[in-house]
């Protein structure tokens, strides 16, 4: 293979497998299985997440329980003890995963909260700000939020027009950024924004840790297809922001927003190791769970209809392939045989096959995704098909994604861009938002 | 390739690598196209010197395999195999070796495996009846029971390595159920007639019984309880052919990656078109897939793990026919000349083709994936 492989060890490069100093994975699998079996409540049958997982109520239930699972020592289970983690491997959060995804888990804090902003912090952090917030986030106290897109573009995100001028102690913000998903509610965010216009576009950014609930910062929710409210816009009137909050060197942001895209590739994929458990896509071979095709099927009886079988069975399949994809993929990466970027392909694989089993989801049910006396399985996988494009949006698009692949994992020529070379505030660029607040 | 292996797998990996370049290349095997056998017996034979007969079978047996998953280390060798579309029974031999190996009788296993292990002899599993979806419910063949002895009539048909074999396992359906019998080559009333194949190397043959005789000791396990064993044995083809195909798309998208760097139009790399490189993305998430499904599968099958058989069907319907898919794009991202005999690509097509509708379609297996999940009960 014709591939580099990631250059140097970062913070949040864990090892697969423990460490001679770790505590055996066995034993560590039997003190989980004791404690969750003691402590924590199982979920109802068939259910994969708490109830009402994006209500406040849920939220704040998922907070109670990274506190209580902090307070046991199984909060972090891959972040480094220093900062309030349990310092262990893969191997070790791969066993936890698979005793702990029977009970109540605040999954809520997987995306971005603990798989990319965490990580991110771990990697390019100062020591102060790792100390103030890793711990404190474990513990449930902090929610985090990306304010990476802007309303004059999000895959050009090297592009972006927010604004942090540096007076004295303090950088001062103005700008707006959108489609941050549950910021309403969060407490943080990493910030990109703009520090230097005189240079080409990639040199002047930073990126700064920014408290979300301050004077000067405005919220907005915005509606989604499926009616979800989680979608916000931001509005920053010249908020003051202390300069210790810069979070990586000034004008060297698109180091530290690459390294936080290459964590949100493989946290959307489920390739992440930093969640409060792993996304492991084996269920339903424990004959705990259902697969919505199946369920839909059985709602309409086409048990027995050829067509029916082969579609189900094809959206089967692609859910077997898609983890065993990131497991490959991830496994790759961190023994150095493919190159970091090549979480673009886990991002595209979840992507697709939500959208192929979105697609066979629609096909199975026919007439049963337009109309219903009583809601069911055919309607709520209607609401899915609606949607079905959010996945190839979030976090990248399928297109920047391909881009990724085929130039930094396969080598091809990089497209061709006129803004290059030049210095940012010399070259052509949005000035319609693609929403008007 | 597979990513994660140890030191040994990876030095059995490459020891094959090197003896297939150097002995087996596609020169090589568009020179066999010829032969009667599709491979050349001392070469095979020098492959079993290197282990690839003998992975499926215990030591205690004279077998005996690197990481103690056999079928582990076997997928090595098939996908080097794929790599260069080499020529040689490897699947047949395999899963023989290894039925023989797990319910065979002592004296089966020491008349068949010493050859079978040595690379001297060679057997076929005769299983398919040229409609059927390859399962032990597509068996008609019967052989019925006289005294102590199975009288067989009917056809089985796509025998890979027919045309060589010395024995044949026969999946017969008996009044008890489903039987695996040992049938030797020479059994009176045997007749092997050799199938055109669309690859070059890999023969097939239809087999034709007509009262063959054998006694009841010639049941490889339990007379009748042949069922799960023929899973079992079906998995593991699969597997093996998966794992083989996967290797010879990995040989074609490198090809045709470099190709693409290589070659110009309008004054630049056929690789710097966006809609070429989307495309060439999409190739690469498949054949990724098709890798991790494989990995998966092989993992199942090697533990007897409860999802075996669907993670088997899986990796056979989804490696069966985006293998097709992405050898047939690159042929269209290599232009004319990708649709020459001179060009190699097509041999890999034909062995992608090949791989993908025997031992089960991808349909087939996709009915077999409904039917695990049980879609009929309320
Ligand atoms: C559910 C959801 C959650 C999100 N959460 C967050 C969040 O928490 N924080 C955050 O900052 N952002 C978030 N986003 C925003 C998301 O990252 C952007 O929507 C995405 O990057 C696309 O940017 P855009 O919407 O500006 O579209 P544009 O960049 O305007 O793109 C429009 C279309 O053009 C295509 N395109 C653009 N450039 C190229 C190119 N070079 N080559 C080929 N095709 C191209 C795109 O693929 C897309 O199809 C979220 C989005 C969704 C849907």
């Amino acid at each position: 293979m014709a591939n580099t492989p990631t250059a140097s060890r970062m913070p949040s490069d864990i090892p697969a497998q423990p460490t001679p100093e770790m505590e055996d994975v066995d034993a560590f699998r039997e003190r989980a299985r004791a404690w969750l079996a003691a402590r924590m409540k199982p979920l109802p049958p068939g259910e994969w997440e708490i109830p009402n997982r994006d209500t406040d109520e849920g939220v704040q239930h998922a907070r109670d329980l990274m506190a209580k699972l902090f307070d046991a020592g199984f909060s972090g289970i891959c972040f480094p003890k220093e900062y309030g983690g349990q310092g262990l491997s893969v191997a070790h959060m791969r066993a936890w995963s698979e005793e702990a995804q029977r009970y109540e888990m605040p999954t809520k804090f997987n995306i971005p909260t603990l798989t990319i902003l965490l990580p991110t912090l771990l990697d390019y952090g100062t020591e102060a700000q790792k100390q103030e917030h890793i711990p404190k986030t474990l513990r449930g106290e902090e929610m985090w939020v990306q304010f990476l897109s802007e309303p004059t573009g999000g895959s050009d995100l090297a592009g972006a027009l927010t604004k942090a001028t540096r007076d004295g102690d303090v950088y001062v913000l103005s700008g707006s950024k959108i489609w941050s998903s549950g910021a309403y509610r969060a407490d943080y965010a990493l910030c990109l924004c703009r520090t230097n216009w005189d240079v080409q576009k990639h040199r002047g950014l930073s990126v700064l840790l920014v408290k979300i609930h301050q004077p000067g910062i405005q919220v907005e929710q915005i509606r989604q297809i499926n009616g979800s409210m989680e979608f916000c816009q931001e509005f920053f009137d010249d908020v003051p922001i202390p300069a210790d909050q810069l979070v990586g060197e000034e004008d060297d942001g698109w180091t530290v927003v690459s390294r936080l895209l290459q964590h949100e590739r493989s946290a959307v994929g489920n390739g992440s190791a930093f969640g409060v458990i792993m996304q492991l896509g084996a269920r339903r071979t424990r004959g705990e769970t259902t697969d919505p095709l199946v369920d839909i099927t059985k709602q309409l009886g086409l048990g027995a209809d050829p067509t029916t079988r082969q579609l189900v069975a094809e959206g089967r399949v692609l859910s077997l392939v898609q983890p065993a994809l990131v497991d490959r993929v991830g496994t790759g990466i961190r023994a150095g045989k493919l190159p970091g970027p090549s979480s673009a392909l886990m991002k595209l694989a979840n992507a697709t096959t939500g959208i192929a089993r979105a697609e066979l989801a629609v096909k199975i049910a026919g007439s049963a995704a337009a109309a219903w006396v009583e809601p069911g399985p055919a309607s709520q996988q209607a609401g899915v098909f609606l949607s079905r494009q959010t996945a190839a949006l979030a976090g990248g698009s399928n297109e920047i994604q391909r881009n990724i692949i085929s130039e930094r994992v396969l080598g091809m020529p990089r497209e061709f861009a006129p803004d290059k070379d030049a210095a940012f505030k010399d070259v052509k660029r949005n000035t319609i938002p693609t929403r008007k607040p | 390739m597979e990513l994660q292996l140890s030191e040994d797998q990876e030095f059995f990996r490459d020891t094959t690598r090197k003896f297939l370049d150097a002995e087996a290349p596609l020169t090589k095997v568009r020179a066999l196209e010829a032969s009667d056998d599709g491979f050349e017996r001392d070469w095979w034979r020098r492959g079993a010197e290197l282990g690839w007969t003998s992975m499926l079978v215990p030591e205690d047996l004279g077998g005996g395999s690197l990481s103690g998953a056999g079928l582990l280390d076997l997928v090595l060798v098939a996908e080097e195999m794929g790599r260069l579309v080499a020529p040689g029974p490897l699947v047949p031999v395999s899963v023989v070796a290894s039925a023989i190996a797990a319910g065979g009788n002592a004296e089966q296993q020491k008349a068949v495996l010493p050859g079978l292990l040595a690379g001297a002899t060679f057997a076929a599993w005769a299983l398919d009846e040229g409609r059927g979806p390859w399962s032990g419910a597509g068996v008609t063949l019967t052989a019925e029971q006289r005294g102590s002895d199975f009288i067989l009539n009917g056809t089985k048909s796509t025998v890979e390595a027919g045309n060589v074999a010395d024995h044949f396992l026969v999946t017969v359906r008996t009044g008890a159920g489903l039987t695996n019998l040992l049938v030797p080559a020479g059994a009176p009333g045997l007749t092997v007639v050799p199938m055109k194949s669309l690859d070059l190397v890999r023969r097939f043959s239809r087999v034709d019984f007509s009262d063959v005789t054998v006694p009841s000791s010639a049941s490889v396990g339990e007379i009748g309880g042949a069922g799960g064993e023929v899973d079992r044995l079906l998995q593991t083809a699969v597997v093996l052919q998966c794992h083989e195909t996967n290797g010879a798309v990995d040989h074609v998208f490198a090809m045709t990656t470099e190709y693409a760097g290589d070659r110009y139009s309008f004054g630049r790399p056929l690789s710097s078109y966006q809609a070429l490189k989307h495309r060439f993305a999409d190739l690469k998430l498949w054949l990724e897939g098709s890798h991790g499904i494989a990995t998966h599968a092989a993992r199942a099958v090697q533990q007897r793990a409860a999802n075996a058989a669907e993670l088997s069907s899986a990796a056979k319907s989804y490696v069966g026919e985006n293998s097709t898919d992405i050898i047939q794009d690159c042929i269209q991202l290599h232009g004319g000349i990708g649709v020459t005999w001179e060009h190699d690509l097509h041999l890999f097509l034909r062995r992608a083709t090949v791989n993908r509708v025997t031992y089960g379609t991808p349909a087939d297996h996709r009915e077999r994936i409904a039917t695990l999940l049980s879609l009929e009960e309320g």
